[in-house]
């Protein structure tokens, strides 16, 4: 289905999918990564965080009596919210009309921009704050509302940073964790009006970022923030913090935009429940985030604070084209970051070679399907396949199947190189040809034991192995399939002499 | 021996040893020693002569229909056996899992690949968990200190985590068996994805080296030559090397005239 009902004008052309501002780095991941290993700054950052995350993660799970069955009522709920997505969808915007809030629907990340920005305008807005919202990463809003000279502020602790920084969020839920607490220091020290302050541990940092953010919330016009859920039958969103920013970010300015993807919504708040408890566990380990809190329109009469506006924008960018495909699996994704924070891959190269807005197993599936295949080539092939991700999510994503399906359509679509497309279709076709599938390994076996061919095969052929490892010398006369028949042969004739 | 389900009491069970293209390649009495042990436990061992490659290569790397025609062509191979026996826990996956999966579309072949795939069995769980058997100790790893990598395949695929290590300490008479500190990630093989990223490869069984070696082990074994070639390949260019590295079959089987996996590459 197509969510339809444009609100705004922006909402009906039909502009071309990839978005432009949203800077699609993902072709470049071999040379990113191969750059992230040889950072040791952040290969400090990035071994630090990971073994925490891990080991509280399965703390968490430990600690209650039976996560599986969590993980299948969260499961039972994305399905069923799937198979009726346009149902609950129109429901969600019938109760936030009815609670004097908006709806808008926004195809592409551009619309999802210029709704804001029309937002803005006719509020005079002149600063934003901004909660965690991985939607605005998508269309790269900040961009979008600096340009228009609008003084945008990132509230979460870890986007502050990384806003400070001028650089893109490198992890879902811990925008900033590629960063040391040294590069925290000095990067404040830099940009803010510090004086001889001693920021030499992590409460003065925050205490520091506090006092920064305390007035932007105060002056600001309009607040953006994301949500974890849109709950259909309350016309609320919810939104889960550890830091409180969110909800001083939604009730402080006059409006309140939400900004939400359309996979986000869930049926009731029980169903909801049923995902919060899979949710913080997976994520940081923790049974529940800090801060739960559910928005639900703009102030009423009687109400003493909140917005006067209240605006939901529902991005569909590529989504709807999800729904019904082999890749349906990926709308279950809760965005919890275990499959980032357990995979082998990511672990080693940090978020920023995946180039786009989500790195790590989910995004090696999503960025292709959302910007295009043929810009993210790499991505799918950035696995080992060792099938942790899959063993930690939640949702129960068949992850490698995923990026197994992406390969399949590099394959058909030619985006592989002909090298590659030739030695595997070459080896495929002698798979399937035993006589001459043996004869090739027999003389693959005689070149592995001649020196001089080996060297060959190291400089020219096998490069990339030869890099860093060597091939292992086969002792035997032959290969397996030689030596057992004659051994076999030996057998035979011994046992007609006797 | 415990009866074998699926066969007449009377007979020994006709297995057939799928000894997988590496081992072919690269580490024959690996196959030898698959042999004597299953020999050891009562089968009667064949070794089909048609038998190349499970398709795993092509499976991962996009060429699913290349994969249907290898699926389909092991499957008619390995149907008239008892059992199909691999070494190696990757291509087991390959035959029980992905072969289902990939013919769910045509019902005749998806019945034909889930027959074959409730007869196919890593060699250390059918040893352990389909035959119960009583298979002959050594004492040549004596005072050996031994580290055992589960393979990824092996662990999330087949949940075959505590069979080797069983094997291992019923056979390998006062061997001690260690345990990583990390069990649980991956040593950077992944197949292709070590020629495609390989420095990522090599950061990784960097760790993974450096976790084998603080365990003070002789001896690194796992059930799949995949991962030993990856760690046996990185490890030969070490000044001292650090360990051996051995198929556990060929542990298990008293196989240990074959030099380990990290001697005689060049430096
Ligand atoms: S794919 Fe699964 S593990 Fe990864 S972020 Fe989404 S829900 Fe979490």
């Amino acid at each position: 289905m197509k969510p339809g009902k444009p609100t705004s004008p922006e909402t009906q052309s039909n502009p071309p999918i990839h978005s432009e501002t949203s800077s699609n780095q993902a072709l470049f991941f071999k040379a990113k990564s191969s750059e992230a290993l040889l950072d040791d700054t952040l290969q400090q950052a990035l071994k630090k965080a990971q073994g925490g995350f891990i080991e509280k993660r399965s703390q968490a799970i430990a600690d209650v009596e039976n996560f599986d069955s969590y993980k299948q009522q969260a499961q039972l709920v994305k399905n069923h919210t799937l198979d009726h997505l346009a149902y609950y969808l129109t429901q969600f915007e019938e109760n936030v009309t009815k609670n004097g809030g908006h709806v808008h629907w926004a195809s592409t990340p551009e619309q999802l921009n210029n709704i804001i920005l029309h937002i803005c305008e006719r509020r005079d807005a002149k600063s934003v704050t901004k909660g965690k919202s991985m939607i605005s990463e998508e269309a790269n809003l900040n961009a979008a509302l600096e340009a228009a000279g609008i003084d945008v502020t990132e509230t979460d602790l870890g986007e502050y940073i990384i806003q400070l920084a001028k650089e893109p969020p490198s992890h879902i839920i811990v925008p900033a964790i590629h960063k040391t607490r040294q590069q925290v220091e000095a990067l404040f020290r830099e940009t803010h009006d510090l004086g001889e302050r001693d920021l030499d541990n992590i409460a003065a940092l925050v205490d520091e970022a506090r006092l920064q953010l305390r007035q932007k919330f105060l002056d600001a016009d309009v607040g953006i923030t994301g949500a974890n859920m849109l709950i259909a039958d309350t016309g609320s969103a919810m939104v889960v913090t550890n830091e409180g920013n969110g909800d001083l970010t939604a009730t402080l300015p006059k409006v309140h935009i939400v900004t939400a993807s359309i996979e986000k919504v869930v049926p009731d708040l029980e169903s909801a429940s049923a995902i919060l408890r899979v949710l913080a566990r997976s994520a940081t380990g923790q049974p529940i985030t800090s801060y739960t809190s559910l928005f639900s329109g703009p102030s009423g009469i009687e109400d003493l604070d909140g917005p006067d506006e209240f605006h939901v924008i529902l991005l569909d960018n590529q989504r709807s084209q999800m729904l019904g495909s082999p890749f349906e699996d990926m709308l279950k994704c809760i965005k919890c970051g275990a499959c980032l924070n357990h995979c082998p891959v990511y672990s080693a190269v940090g978020g920023h070679a995946y180039g786009w807005v989500y790195p790590g197993p989910m995004g090696s599936v999503l960025t292709p399907l959302m910007t295009g295949l043929k810009q993210s080539s790499d991505l799918p092939n950035a696995s080992t396949f060792c099938g942790r991700c899959e063993e930690v999510c939640p949702m129960g994503i068949p992850l490698p199947e995923l990026l197994r399906q992406l390969r399949n359509k590099e394959h058909e679509d030619h985006l592989t190189s002909w090298k590659t497309r030739f030695s595997l279709k070459g080896f495929m076709w002698g798979i399937q040809h035993p006589r001459v599938f043996h004869w090739i390994t027999k003389t693959l076996r005689m070149i592995l034991a001649n020196s001089v061919l080996t060297r060959l095969l190291e400089k020219h052929v096998l490069t990339s192995w030869y890099s860093s490892k060597e091939l292992p010398k086969n002792y035997s006369k032959g290969t397996f399939m030689e030596q057992y028949q004659q051994d076999s042969k030996q057998k035979k004739s011994k046992q007609k002499k006797s | 021996m415990k009866s074998v389900p699926n066969t007449p009491q009377s007979t020994t069970p006709k297995v057939a040893l799928f000894v997988t293209c590496l081992v072919n390649q690269f580490r024959p009495n690996v196959g030898f020693a698959a042999i004597t042990l299953l020999e050891h436990a009562g089968c009667d061992v064949i070794v089909p002569k048609a038998q190349t490659c499970c398709g795993q290569p092509g499976y991962n790397n996009g060429l699913r229909n290349a994969a249907i025609e290898t699926a389909k062509s092991t499957i008619k191979l390995l149907e008239p056996y008892d059992y199909v026996v691999l070494p190696s826990g990757s291509c087991t996956g390959m035959l029980s899992k992905h072969y289902p999966a990939l013919l769910s579309d045509d019902i005749a072949w998806k019945r034909r690949a889930d027959s074959l795939s409730s007869k196919t069995w890593e060699l250390c769980q059918f040893l352990v968990e389909c035959l119960d058997s009583t298979l002959p100790t050594h004492s040549n790893l004596e005072g050996k200190t031994i580290s055992y990598q589960d393979s990824c395949s092996c662990k999330r695929e087949l949940n075959n985590t505590s069979a080797p290590r069983q094997l291992i300490n019923q056979l390998c008479n006062g061997s001690n068996l260690v345990e990583l500190k990390d069990p649980e990630s991956c040593c950077g093989f992944g197949g292709t994805f070590s020629v495609k990223y390989p420095d990522i490869s090599e950061r990784l069984v960097s760790d993974k080296t450096q976790d084998i070696t603080a365990t003070g082990a002789d001896i690194l074994v796992s059930a799949d030559l995949g991962c030993l070639i990856n760690i046996a390949g990185y490890t030969s260019r070490a000044e001292p090397v650090p360990f051996e590295v051995r198929h556990i079959a060929e542990i298990l089987a008293n196989n240990l005239e074959t030099p380990s996996m990290t001697s005689g590459s060049k430096k």
